[in-house]
């Protein structure tokens, strides 16, 4: 591969969580390469999604620290993770379903927009020249991902597969540094896995992209991923390259060896 | 002091009352998860319905006005209209609607108050009716006699009547195989159905149930303040009680209420003067609303965590 | 056949972001423009002026400032009315103690003060959602009724709060008949409403539409949720409260706070429900249909019987028909009369070949 992983860009130490009584998380350390794709993986309910929901701010935890660039933090909210660079995707997804499918990219790059509302009640002159500028972008992702044909299309319309797609172009829309992906393949016939798998791919060759991402197929686990953790009942109990994870005893008993 | 407690029990009395009402709203939104706007417009729908109909029975079957079997007769009748409302809402406007968000539910029960405010009216003409249950509007006079309290016999047994009928749905709703069912219709719909109780039945009971609160809401308030167009701001009462309790729980109905009838009058006693008076109107929503910041589940309310 | 797109291309992104892509709407909106600023005041008679096109123009803006609110970032609200109310007093207030002031300058500080307020009432929004915060904005309109009554100032100490528009002079010249009213409304409702239209399609329009469609992913995204929702609550005040400026000073003449009351903030609601909700044309479209359906009934009641109908009678018909409408419209088309209109247009375009 072209890319080299480099330092730690995300460290995470010591992370617990709980809803009222219930422990979401305990005790979890681990951390995140540059340019790296890092899978975590676990039964349902192990806790997958909450570690995502901390990482960019969408769940607060109750100890622990995150370091994302060196920069320590323990209370954030979701806008400012996205801010510093972190984009995700949803387990179900989280598409603006009245909107069409440009319109939802565009989105991705709100952060990125300086003009405010003023500009854009008169729209001709600077909101038009940054929304063209900004299109531009957005068309290079719309042909990145090949949804084309699609983009004037309001997503509600869109078939599952499609929408995932969507989703992560308007992921990508953000040119994250970090790119969060709930499930991208949940529910997908193999075809459009595979697919998935060389977006997900190409988009971390290409552009670099560091990628946590959370998966039940196993065999796409152990194909396109650095490093794998792997969660159970809301505790880490394994970590390494997959080939290490794939013969962990207690991975082998908590995971693989009752569901394969 | 004595004055302070004329005024906080005041309160506490209207303060059951704007219960009353709420809990109409509480028993639809558990069972069919409708805020339902249309509640003010159902009180008074049941007592324009009521007092229509001891105005034209002594007509209609030869019975002496005002005796006990047009009242009887005339409370049937109005019951079985608004148990006919209930059901011909239920079928008509939300079984349509199942699966929009709700606050398209809300806007659509927003439609339902002019249309029955409207069809009220049609049928039973816009004057003003009085409504005569019986019950003196004179003072209490144990109260009177001894502390020198000013307390309105017919609010305490408005009251009374309010309370038999909270704890009576409260029994029956606990203890009974009906109201188990109702719970569970509360709790999801789906799991419900697929356990096979019968939704649409629990949805007709529930509107029926409601219908009927409304109906004695209507007969109390407007026996108190004649049955008028006004009747329907009992919705706009029973809203800041059901933000402050919360719009899934009985009990928080019962406290909202009283917080809100206790609060509302003292406010407009003893901060009233300094501001122009008048204040009733829009106290409670400022509280409710101040309440929300600090604790936007209600009272009783359940804590909601967004999952993503 | 006339409303095809065919050999129309779009060679840049510019073309491609136009109000109206296709040259047939164009065309079309050039030609309503023209119908209304030159034909309308030149055929329409006082009544029509007066009674029915200046109130539907500014129903539609106060609409228009509901379905910012509402139909484009998910924020439903019940008191519209109350943020009109501010936006007349205001002017009024501006136009009676400040010497001199240009009406314009007048309405727009009035409607800025409406923004102030709508921002006040907003907050809640930040931690509630949905009929909560409907009946969280009802304080909005109790309370701010209430101020405009009980506090004496405001009406410049009139007798229960009622209050005279002023004249309105504009470069010496002075707006005092029908056709001049209609043509400065009509004129101040077009102007806001092509700029409303360019936010929403702007990236402004996006992030309120991301809020209301989900706002964890919105904010995910990096969309501040409460910077978003408070401008949205700004400036759909800003719209209502010039629409209510505009009521007084175009419309009635004299108001008293009480006009301004809860039924009118559900009459706009209806607008946006009827006519279109999250649609700039919808607006228009539900507040012309709530003016007229009155209007309507009464001609249609009077050829049916012959006779004047009795106007309780009338008013009775009318909430029933109100209410079946919107429960009508919410089951049958939740877009209202505004999609009805795209779907034909729709067909239109590739009519009479439909595959």
């Amino acid at each position: 591969m072209a890319r080299e992983i480099g330092d730690v860009i995300l460290d995470l130490q010591n992370i617990s969580l709980r809803f009222g009584g219930v422990k979401a998380l305990t005790d979890i350390s681990f951390d995140v390469r540059e340019h790296e794709i890092r899978a975590i993986i676990g039964p349902n309910g192990a806790g997958k999604s909450s570690m995502l929901n901390v990482i960019n701010g969408v769940y607060h935890p109750q100890e622990g620290t995150i370091v994302f660039r060196g920069q320590e933090r323990r209370e954030m909210e979701p806008h400012m993770a996205a801010s510093q660079g972190i984009a995700r995707t949803f387990q179900n997804i989280a598409l603006f379903k009245g909107m069409t499918v440009l319109d939802n990219i565009m989105t991705g790059r709100n952060l990125m927009m300086k003009t405010n509302f003023l500009h854009h009640a008169m729209f001709w002159g600077p909101a038009q020249r940054e929304e063209i500028e900004h299109r531009k972008k957005v068309e290079e992702v719309i042909d990145f991902l090949e949804i084309q044909n699609i983009r004037k299309t309001p997503v509600g319309r869109l078939p599952y597969g499609l929408q995932k797609r969507v989703e992560l172009a308007r992921a990508l829309a953000a040119e994250p540094s970090l790119l969060l992906l709930d499930e991208p393949m949940a529910g997908m016939n193999v075809e459009e896995k595979q697919d998935m798998c060389r977006f997900v791919l190409d988009v971390n060759d290409q552009f670099g992209t560091t990628i946590v991402l959370i998966e039940h197929d196993m065999g796409v686990v152990m194909d396109i991923s650095d490093r794998v953790v792997v969660l159970d009942y809301g505790k880490k109990i394994g970590d390494g390259p997959p080939d290490e994870v794939k013969n962990d005893p207690k991975v082998i008993e908590a995971y693989l060896g009752t569901s394969h | 002091m004595t004055f302070f407690f004329e005024v906080l029990i005041g309160g506490l009395l209207s303060g059951v009352l704007y219960a009353l009402v709420a809990l109409g709203f509480v028993l639809i939104f558990k069972a069919s998860g409708v805020f339902n706007f249309a509640q003010g417009a159902m009180v008074f729908f049941a007592a324009l319905t009521f007092v229509g109909f001891t105005e034209v029975l002594p007509g209609w079957t030869g019975l002496a006005p005002g005796s006990g079997a047009v009242f009887w007769l005339a409370f049937a009748l109005a019951l079985s209209s608004m148990i006919v409302l209930g059901i011909a809402t239920e079928k008509v406007v939300l079984r349509p609607l199942v699966n929009q968000p709700p606050i398209t539910l809300f806007m659509a029960t927003i439609g339902l108050t002019f249309f029955v405010e409207g069809v009220a009216q049609g049928i039973w003409g816009t004057s003003v009716r009085g409504l005569d249950l019986g019950i003196d509007d004179e003072p209490v006079m144990f109260l009177m006699d001894n502390f020198n309290m000013l307390v309105s016999k017919f609010d305490v047994i408005a009251a009374a009547i309010a309370l038999v009928l909270f704890v009576t749905l409260a029994i029956l709703f606990q203890y009974t195989k009906v109201g188990r069912a109702l719970r569970a219709v509360a709790d999801d719909h789906q799991a419900a159905l697929s356990v096979g109780i019968p939704l649409k039945h629990i949805w007709a009971i529930v509107w029926g149930v409601a219908g009927f609160v409304a109906l004695i809401a209507g007969l109390i308030w407007g026996a108190r303040n004649g049955v008028q167009f006004a009747l329907t701001f009992t919705a706009l009462k029973a809203l800041p009680v059901l933000i402050l309790g919360g719009f899934t729980s009985v009990p928080g109905a019962i406290i909202g209420g009283l917080i809100i009838g206790a609060s509302e009058k003292l406010a407009e006693v003893y901060l009233g003067p300094y501001v122009g008076g008048g204040i009733e109107g829009w106290f409670p929503y400022i509280l409710a609303m101040l309440f929300l910041l600090v604790r936007p589940e209600g009272l009783f309310g359940e804590k909601h965590i967004d999952r993503v | 056949m006339l409303y095809r797109e065919a050999g129309q291309f779009k060679a840049s992104y510019m073309q491609d972001q136009q109000i109206f892509p296709i040259r047939q709407d164009q065309i079309g909106f050039w030609a309503m423009i023209a119908f209304f600023f030159l034909v309308v005041p030149v055929i329409a008679n006082q009544y029509w002026l007066q009674a029915i096109l200046i109130p539907v123009l500014i129903f539609s803006l106060a609409a228009l400032g509901l379905n910012i609110l509402t139909g484009y970032c998910g924020q439903l609200s019940l008191g519209s009315a109350a943020f009109m109310a501010v936006g007349a007093f205001a002017t009024y207030n501006f136009m009676l103690r400040v010497d001199g002031i240009p009406f314009i300058a007048a309405l727009l500080l009035g409607g800025l003060c409406a923004a102030a307020v709508g921002i006040l009432f907003g907050l809640p929004s930040l931690r509630i959602k949905g009929f909560y915060l409907a009946v969280a904005t009802l304080a909005a309109q109790f309370f701010i009724v209430w101020v405009l009554v009980k506090f004496g100032w405001f009406s410049n100490y009139s007798t229960s709060g009622v209050i005279t528009a002023q004249a309105v002079t504009i470069f010496g010249y002075t707006f005092t008949t029908p056709e001049s009213k209609y043509l400065l409304t009509l004129s101040i409702v077009v102007v806001l409403a092509l700029l409303a239209k360019n936010m929403v399609r702007s990236s402004t329009g996006r992030k309120w539409m991301a809020v209301r469609d989900m706002d964890v992913a919105a904010e995910v995204i990096g969309i501040r949720l409460m910077h978003t929702k408070l401008q949205a609550f700004a400036i759909s005040s800003f719209y209502c409260g010039v629409a209510g400026a505009l009521y007084a000073y175009m419309y009635l003449g004299t108001v008293e706070p009480e006009g301004f009351n809860l039924d009118l903030s559900f009459r706009i609601l209806f607008m946006i429900i009827i006519g279109g909700v999250a649609s700039i044309l919808g607006s228009f479209i539900g507040a012309a249909f709530i003016v007229l359906l009155p209007v309507f009934l009464n001609i249609m009641m009077h050829s049916a019987i012959g006779a004047f109908v009795p106007a309780n009678v009338a008013a009775n018909l009318e909430l029933i028909i109100f209410g079946a409408l919107i429960i009508f419209f919410l089951i049958v088309e939740p877009h209202g009369l505004a999609r009805l209109w795209q779907l034909t247009k729709e067909k239109l375009r590739i009519w009479p070949f439909p595959h």
